[in-house]
């Protein structure tokens, strides 16, 4: 098991690597927006993990309720706290991308709050882990929230893009017009797939500490 | 069918002991009247300003006294020590989530009326032909609220901080729900036909349908000790 | 194993964080038969009652009650216990009787007025039939927890220090209702650390020490002089 999380590692780091390069030195400057669109390849990369993420949780979550295998309680723990990390830096990116692009940090457009909701919604399946102390019952009363708030995210999708696309103009945070060049689409999947590999890297690793101290804790 | 008559027993059982014990009503009741003088002196006596906010701030009642109210589904539970007693009567324990859902429907439907009537005299508002939409409205968002709300009560019930981690819990997920009723409240009261905000409505239907049918096949696993 | 074993307990460990508070536990309780365990306190009694009524789950090892495995199927098994433990299970705002249509309600039992009276006229409540429990004695709230199970008639009764805080009068009600149940062919399963009525009821006594059963054996003739010396030896040595 460890063996294979090295590989993942390396995996990640040549991928993370390859996409830098290739975002931030091939890939060309994008027209209307300059070098701060670059962002982009660090940017949509982390909301796909984020999202890969809380699926996971979903599905872990919905396995520990079914075996009550405590391997699926700590992969829904992994995921949770890989894909909240994911998600502050999707905050994070937005907000860079966005302070040149609009001259503010924050703004309600309809992708970034339902991150930001995301992102709350997450922190607090965090917190409910960390305020009950029996293991058993943390383990079940976070699958019961994780499922919630995965259910729920097709809900807070739909009506944050209603409350505001139907009175504001659609987003600018396009990646530059409807066809990207062929180069831009290359970079962006380089990253993809790094981020992905970076995310089994995570998750793996603290499944694994989480492990660790509850058998040093028995 | 048994199962309606085990979640009629809670119901029954809950206003029997609010009844009695007279705790929670009547002290919604003066909040939702406290909360009126809190938004006028915050948002200053300004009639047009406030009006102009109006939906916002009846959900914004709605939901504070919700808050209250809903966590306190399992207060009784707790204190008479009968927690384990309802997990270990026989049967399917969602027939406790149904009856300790209605239980709170009916509580926040009575505060809610009791707001919205503070609302109108306060505000001399006129609500008398948005009223039937208005209650499909309210009715739809109140579903959601109190069904989540119910699920994460028995979720925090043992939990020594749950009064922090109830509404932390709880006001995240009910975004979506949020801004459904204070879009279509804002609507219904600008006069404009429910036909006009039927997404809305059909989001808060399939969130109510969603968060009913998580509530009825989880409560099992958060009843247990 | 004894074919109408009600109870059953083999190999049963339960380990909180780090500690062993049972560690390798084996009994049995037949029908007709009630078995006292003794312990001191923290010596897992009240543990190994939890995890027969289902209320904890064991670490390793397995508990069956009336056929079923209390960890695996627990809803099989609800049926057939009655607990009377420390919490009483009763709402106190409420009278006598509307606490027992609450509890037979929620059980799935359709039980008319008469037969809720009968009940309470079993554990002789029937005069306190309106009463709010709020009012009651901790020997009344014990009765009434018990009333329950005059309805709902269980195949084995957990106790936990079932005469604990009782007057003489009450003491001498419960024992009586014990041996009835057993006479029903129900089992019991009562923990305790005193010495006193407990002992009359029980047809075996196992002493609970370090973890496991140090001692199982019929009660025969003993007297609770006896039993208390054999207590003391058992826990004094590697308790």
């Amino acid at each position: 098991m460890t063996r294979a999380t090295s590989v993942f590692g390396w995996l990640a780091a040549a991928g993370l690597l390859a996409g830098l390069v290739m975002g931030f030195g091939v890939a060309p400057r994008e027209a209307t927006q300059g070098n701060v669109q670059r962002i982009m390849y660090l940017h949509v990369p982390s909301v796909w993990v984020a999202y890969v993420a809380f699926a996971v949780v979903f599905v872990a979550s919905i396995a520990y309720l079914a075996r009550r295998a405590e391997a699926a309680d700590r992969l829904a723990h992994a995921s949770a706290e890989v894909g909240v990390l994911f998600t502050g830096l999707t905050i994070a990116t937005g907000s860079i991308w966005g302070k040149p692009t609009w001259g503010t940090w924050w703004t309600w457009d309809a992708r970034l709050t339902s991150v930001a909701i995301l992102f709350v919604m997450y922190i607090g399946y965090l917190l409910l882990r960390g305020m009950i102390e029996e293991r058993e019952r943390a383990a079940r009363s976070a699958a019961v929230l994780g499922i919630i708030a995965a259910l729920n995210i097709p809900l807070v999708h739909f009506s944050v893009v209603w409350w505001r696309t139907l009175h504001q103009p659609p987003s600018l945070m396009k990646p530059g017009g409807s066809a990207m060049p062929g180069i831009m689409i290359v970079a962006l999947l380089v990253n993809f797939v790094a981020f992905s590999l970076l995310y089994v890297y995570f998750v793996a690793k603290r499944a694994r500490l989480l492990r660790l101290e509850e058998e040093a804790a028995a | 069918m048994i199962f309606a008559r085990r979640a009629w027993v809670v119901v029954w059982k809950d206003l029997l002991v609010e009844r009695r014990s007279k705790e929670t009503l009547n002290a919604l009741f003066f909040f939702s009247l406290l909360l009126l003088f809190v938004f006028q002196f915050a948002l200053g006596p300004d009639r047009e300003r406030l009006a102009a906010t109006l939906p916002g701030l009846l959900w914004l009642g709605f939901i504070l006294a919700g808050l209250l109210g809903l966590g306190r589904t399992f207060v009784v539970e707790r204190e008479n020590d009968c927690w384990e007693g309802l997990l270990l009567a026989p049967g399917d324990k969602s027939a406790i989530y149904v009856g300790k859902l209605a239980g709170n429907l009916l509580l926040m439907l009575v505060v809610e009326a009791m707001l919205l009537a503070l609302f109108v005299i306060f505000f001399n508002l006129e609500i008398a032909a948005a009223l039937p939409g208005l209650a499909l409205v309210v009715l739809l968002g109140t579903v959601g609220f109190a069904a989540v709300g119910t699920l994460f009560a028995a979720m925090t019930a043992q939990v020594r901080a749950r009064e922090l981690l109830f509404p932390v819990l709880l006001l995240p997920v009910q975004v979506p729900v949020l801004l459904a009723t204070v879009k279509a409240t804002e609507a219904v009261l600008l006069g404009e036909p429910l036909g006009a905000v039927a997404h809305w409505l059909k989001l808060l239907a399939a969130a109510d349908v969603i968060y009913v049918a998580a509530g009825v096949l989880t409560f099992d696993f958060l009843l247990e000790s | 194993m004894a074919p109408d074993a009600l109870v059953r307990v083999s190999g049963l460990r339960k380990a909180f964080g780090g500690h062993r508070v049972l560690d390798g536990v084996t009994l049995e309780v037949r029908a007709g038969e009630a078995l006292a365990l003794l312990g001191a306190n923290g010596a897992g009694k009240t543990t190994l009652l939890r995890i027969l009524a289902t209320l904890a789950r064991p670490t390793r090892g397995t508990a069956w009650v009336a056929g079923h495995d209390c960890a695996r199927d627990p809803e099989r098994v609800r049926p057939h216990i009655g607990l009377v433990a420390h919490g009483s299970y009763v709402y106190e705002d409420l009278t006598a009787l509307e606490n027992l249509r609450f509890w037979t309600g929620l059980a799935g039992l359709g039980v008319p007025r008469t037969d809720l009276m009968a009940a309470l006229a079993a554990v002789e409540l029937e005069r306190f039939a309106g009463e709010r429990v709020r009012t009651f004695s901790a020997g009344m709230k014990r009765r009434l927890s018990l009333a329950r199970f005059v309805l709902a008639r269980p195949r084995v009764l957990l106790l936990d220090e079932p005469f604990a805080g009782l007057d003489q009068r009450a003491k001498k009600w419960l024992e009586e209702h014990l041996q009835a149940f057993k006479a029903g062919g129900g089992a019991i399963v009562m923990a305790t650390h005193s010495f006193g009525r407990e002992l009359a009821v029980a047809d075996r006594i196992a002493i609970l020490a370090g973890g496991g059963i140090a001692l199982d054996t019929p009660r025969g003739s003993r007297g609770a002089d006896e039993i208390a010396r054999l207590y003391r030896l058992y826990t004094e040595n590697g308790a």
